[in-house]
């Protein structure tokens, strides 16, 4: 379907860029990319592709929006506090572009939906901010084989990188299991400076949006690290790691259900 | 001797991965250790040697942004 004179006019910045032009303007409207977590990184991810004129964003999150979440969680507004994050998302969504489709899932991510959920999408921008969330989406996206942006934020500090399921290094190839409960803090216990949150999702939206248009070098096989105190970014080098218990040359995880148990017996003790 | 971590050059006494850890502090648990750019396993880091001018990446869990349970 050709584009109309109103989207040709609305896009155009897109369009005039050599690597992107109308084709590439296509390409992304006929890209679906799933956002997992609503919040902090969420936000600018969704507001971001949006904008871009993705064709249909998936949103994932369980939660209604909270006081405290308006000092990083911008697609939210003060009149929205109660109301569930994916509702909120969505309308500030179909409101800056009524081109995109918004599915939302107002839902926790589990074993049962994970697989089921991510085939309706090319893409997985995860922005979730617990580790058993992480290392679910890590293991779902590598036996969907979908292309995944990995972003975490904590304090001052932020990182991201791109995983290819399979050709690049996946989130277990570095961290092979969950943290033990209680030894890494959360945002909720360790703070975290609300900007940072627009500066690595937006990151992660750059990324999944080169992926979609194929052009670039994707962000794989390194860690991005930003350090805003000192206002510096580093890159840190990584590589698939042969003992991966996902990835590797003689998996332990070889179906998502048991990637699953581990992460539930994981929250059995969290709860306990 | 020196050795660059996290890409800052510092003087260090620690002789191995496992006793670096310790002189600051950081639980094994909490983070995944590069040594020139290779990971290495976490039962390994007590015995691993350390060298004048080895590149160390101490790589922490870090969250983000919204709080999406699973199970
Ligand atoms: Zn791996």
């Amino acid at each position: 379907m050709a584009f109309t004179e109103e989207q040709l006019v609305r896009y155009s910045r897109h369009i005039i860029l050599s690597e992107v032009g109308g084709k590439g303007q296509k390409k992304i409207r006929q890209a679906g990319v799933l956002v997992i977590g609503a919040g902090g990184l969420g936000s600018p991810i969704a507001l971001y592709l949006a904008a871009a004129g993705i064709g249909k964003i998936g949103l994932i999150d369980a939660d209604n929006v909270d006081l405290t979440n308006l000092q990083r969680q911008i697609i939210h507004h003060t009149t929205d506090v109660g109301r569930p994050k994916v509702l909120s998302a969505a309308e500030k969504i179909k409101d800056l572009n009524p081109d995109v489709e918004v599915i939302t899932y107002q839902k926790h991510l589990d074993a049962e939906n994970a697989l089921k959920i991510f085939a309706d999408f090319g893409y997985v921008i995860d922005g979730t901010d617990n580790f058993p969330a992480k290392f679910l989406i890590n293991d779902a996206a590598f036996f969907a084989k979908k292309p995944l942006i990995h972003g975490g934020i904590l304090r001052f500090d932020g990182q991201l990188f791109t995983i290819l399921p399979g050709e690049s290094a996946c989130y277990r190839c570095i961290f092979p299991e969950l943290p033990p409960q209680g030894v890494v803090p959360s945002c909720q216990e360790a703070g975290v400076l609300g900007a940072l949150a627009g500066l690595i999702g937006t990151l992660q939206a750059t990324e999944v949006i080169k992926l979609i248009l194929g052009i670039g070098n994707p962000l794989t096989n390194r860690i991005l690290a930003y350090h805003a105190l000192e206002t510096l970014f580093r890159e840190i080098k990584i590589k698939k790691n042969p003992h991966c218990p996902l990835c590797g040359s003689s998996p332990s995880i070889t179906k998502l259900e048991m990637a699953i148990q581990e992460v539930c017996d994981f929250n059995s003790l969290e709860s306990a | 001797m020196f050795v660059k971590i996290n890409g800052k050059k510092e003087e260090i006494r620690a002789g191995t991965l496992g006793a670096l850890l310790k002189s600051k502090d950081i639980e094994p648990q909490m983070v995944s250790v590069e040594l020139n750019n290779q990971i290495i396993a976490r039962p390994d880091l007590a015995d691993t040697p350390l060298k004048e001018g080895d590149a160390i990446e101490l790589l922490f869990f870090m969250g983000g942004g919204a709080n999406t349970h699973v199970c």
